[in-house]
């Protein structure tokens, strides 16, 4: 019972903490994203080729461009009031069927690529850890140096001419074969084929941190003196990393985890254009480039709502890991 | 006699630079309590951790034999020492606040030393904690059982730890300094528990202290470690009443719980001048550059044990000189 307890203690301090956070990035959003010269009637006008003083003007006054920017604000915060995310000038549909259109996209893309760089880090950090100063760590050292230090998009480009081009293993871009009639099993195996690609450039920067974390947290733990109560017991040393060391240094690796998921949302923009993966990333950067500020706003307020989503599945992730985090 | 459960013979503990443990040998008869001890740095915990085969990694027994149970523990391979640690030979650390795992409940801690050496169930494993808390005496056990070592004193971790020592009835148990870190009346409790365990569970115990009071109380005999060499064995009536050893006999003078009718404010007490450090990379007698009987033939070579009975060794050559001045050693320490 005492998890419970501390684990419903954790999510009401979050939830207390979370509104005024959102509100205030919105509205800091909100003016950052006034600064940008243009808005979208321009945009749009722009790309018409064909667009007079006046159908522009139109345009400002039928989205409510035109207004002073104070007003826009308090119409933006009713809209959210209500739960509406506005509407979007450029796709002409309001920016909530937008997002969900493409959230799960980026969700999967996201959920797998994180689940990747864990469990691949911890093992590779392990395996370092196991090994330390030896060649097997050495040499895997070599290699999370490497991928901590290439960008995503040059690792996306290589893995597309090595895996399709090629070997022609698996296909280059998009979510799923088009016009296919898959269904059930098959549907998913032929999805996840073309997650294989998009994920793995997401993950390896991360791998590379949660491998060089997770030897470093290990070494820590592995020379604390509970470790050698551990052993004096009797215990395999299997036994003693998977539940007496592991489990200590997992603590500060889900700290780091959470921290990511910001960032991961960052490394999404790149990848999904590159694999040109239909997800929340390439939403954002179009709407950047259609100065389609609704629907900006829209993607900043629900990734500021992920990550703070993420901090408190951290926050009780930890709860139930360390039992002296309940205690405060 | 009853029989011998362990024997040390010559045993020598290695650094690269430094052997820290050197040409030790002594032995513990089951069910009795035998003491080490000796000044910080004088390789008592050492020589425990090579019992139990948990030498850090860089130290390694370079010479000697660990006879258990007619068994050379230096001869098994990593799976049969694995199955003899925690079930046969047991041991208690001298720092209670962190030998015990943060995040994982004490009964957890407990079940798992249980489970590793019988087939037991989780929810037997438990049982068998609770009872363990409550013989080792702590009040509530059903509750404590999920409790995480935070949530203990350190005089309930070090009982814990016990506990978790005692699960499988071993017949070695070694206790380095268990109440060393703990204040003097808990340190009683703890001390009294592990006596009260060891005459119930028939084990032996090698008590490692530097607290001769300790000694004078629980010992059934003694043996004195000096720059990791033994440098006198006696039993404790003998060691208080006529210590052999000039280092002995500094440690006895520097005590102040041991003299009879003396108190710190009547008097100063003496300290033995130098430190154990002096003592390294010497030929001859170890104790040599802090002693005060020191004559010429000491640095010529390492004194060798000399036995007056049996049970008596003392590795000093002019002990009897010695005696003929019964307080000659402290009063000019
Ligand atoms: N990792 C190590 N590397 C080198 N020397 C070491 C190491 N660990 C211990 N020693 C040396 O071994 C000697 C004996 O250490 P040990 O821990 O056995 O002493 P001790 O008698 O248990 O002292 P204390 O009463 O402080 O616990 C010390 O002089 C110490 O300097
Ligand atoms: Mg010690």
């Amino acid at each position: 019972m005492p998890v419970l307890i501390r684990i419903a203690r954790t999510l009401r301090r979050t939830l207390l903490q979370a509104v005024p956070t959102i509100l205030g990035i919105v509205v800091l959003n909100f003016f950052l994203l006034q600064l940008a010269p243009g808005d979208a009637a321009d945009v749009l006008a722009g790309e018409a080729g064909s667009a007079t003083q006046e159908s522009v003007a139109a345009l400002r006054a039928r989205f409510g461009l035109d207004s002073p920017v104070l007003e826009q604000l308090a119409t933006y915060l009713g809209n959210l009031a209500q739960f509406s995310l506005g509407f979007s000038p450029r796709y002409g549909m309001p920016v909530a069927d937008l997002i969900a259109q493409r959230l799960p996209g980026t969700l999967t893309l996201m959920a797998v690529a994180l689940l990747i760089a864990i469990l691949l880090g911890i093992v590779l950090g392990s395996l370092m850890a196991n090994f330390a100063g030896r060649i097997p760590d050495r040499v895997l050292s070599v290699f999370s140096l490497l991928f901590y230090s290439i960008p995503s998009f040059w690792i996306g480009l290589m893995l597309i001419v090595l895996f399709s081009i090629k070997l022609g293993w698996l296909p280059s871009g998009g979510a799923g074969t088009i016009g296919s009639q898959l269904k059930g099993l098959p549907a998913l195996f032929d999805t996840a084929r073309y997650m294989v690609l998009p994920a793995t450039s997401l993950a390896l920067f991360y791998v590379a941190i949660y491998a060089r974390l997770t030897r470093a947290a290990m070494l820590e733990v592995k020379s604390q003196d509970f470790v050698r109560t551990a052993y004096a017991k009797g215990l395999t040393p299997f036994g003693v990393t998977a539940r007496h060391i592991l489990r200590n240094a997992l603590i500060p690796i889900t700290t780091m985890a959470g921290m990511h998921i910001g960032g991961m949302l960052g490394g999404a923009v790149v990848v999904e254009t590159v694999y040109s993966w239909p997800g929340l990333g390439r939403l954002a950067f179009e709407a950047v480039m259609g100065r389609d500020f609704t629907v900006l706003l829209g993607i900043l307020l629900l990734s500021s709502l992920l990550v703070i989503i993420a901090n408190a599945a951290v926050d009780l992730v930890h709860a139930w890991l360390d039992p002296r985090i309940g205690a405060r | 006699m009853t029989s011998l459960l362990l024997q040390v013979e010559n045993l020598t503990i290695g650094f690269p630079r430094a052997e820290p443990v050197r040409n030790l040998s002594f032995e513990v008869r089951a069910g009795e309590t035998l003491a080490i001890v000796g000044e910080s740095g004088s390789g008592k915990s050492l020589t425990a951790l090579a019992l139990m085969q948990l030498l850090p990694r860089a130290a390694a027994v370079i010479s000697g034999r660990i006879i258990f149970d007619d068994r050379d523990l230096l001869g098994l391979d990593a799976r049969e020492m694995r199955h003899l640690r925690g079930r046969d030979i047991a041991m208690i650390f001298q720092e209670p606040m962190t030998s015990l795992n943060p995040v994982m409940s004490i009964g957890r801690q407990i079940g798992e030393v249980l489970k590793a050496h019988e087939k037991l169930s989780g929810r037997a494993a438990r049982e068998r904690a609770i009872e363990l808390l409550k013989l080792v005496r702590i009040p509530a056990a059903e509750k404590r059982v999920d409790d995480y070592p935070h949530q203990l004193s350190g005089g309930m971790r070090q009982r814990v730890m016990i506990a978790m020592a005692v699960a499988c009835r071993p017949k070695l148990l070694i206790a380095d300094e268990p109440t060393t870190a703990l204040d003097v009346t808990i340190q009683a409790q703890v001390l009294d528990l592990l006596d009260t365990l060891r005459r119930e569970l028939q084990m032996a115990v090698v008590l490692i202290t530097h607290d001769l009071g300790v000694v004078a109380q629980w010992a059934d005999r003694v043996v004195v470690m000096y720059a990791g060499r033994k440098v006198e064995q006696a039993l404790p009536g003998e060691l208080f009443n006529d210590p052999l050893h000039p280092y002995t006999r500094g440690l006895l003078s520097a005590s102040p719980r041991l003299k009879h009718d003396f108190h710190y404010l009547e008097g100063p007490l003496t300290e033995i001048s130098g430190s154990i450090v002096s003592a390294a990379g010497e030929v001859g007698c170890p104790f040599r550059p802090r002693c005060c009987q020191a004559r010429a033939s000491c640095g010529h070579q390492v004194p060798p044990l000399i036995a007056q009975t049996p049970d008596r060794l003392v590795a000093c050559p002019f002990t009897s000189s010695l005696k003929a001045v019964p307080d000659a050693a402290h009063l000019s320490l």
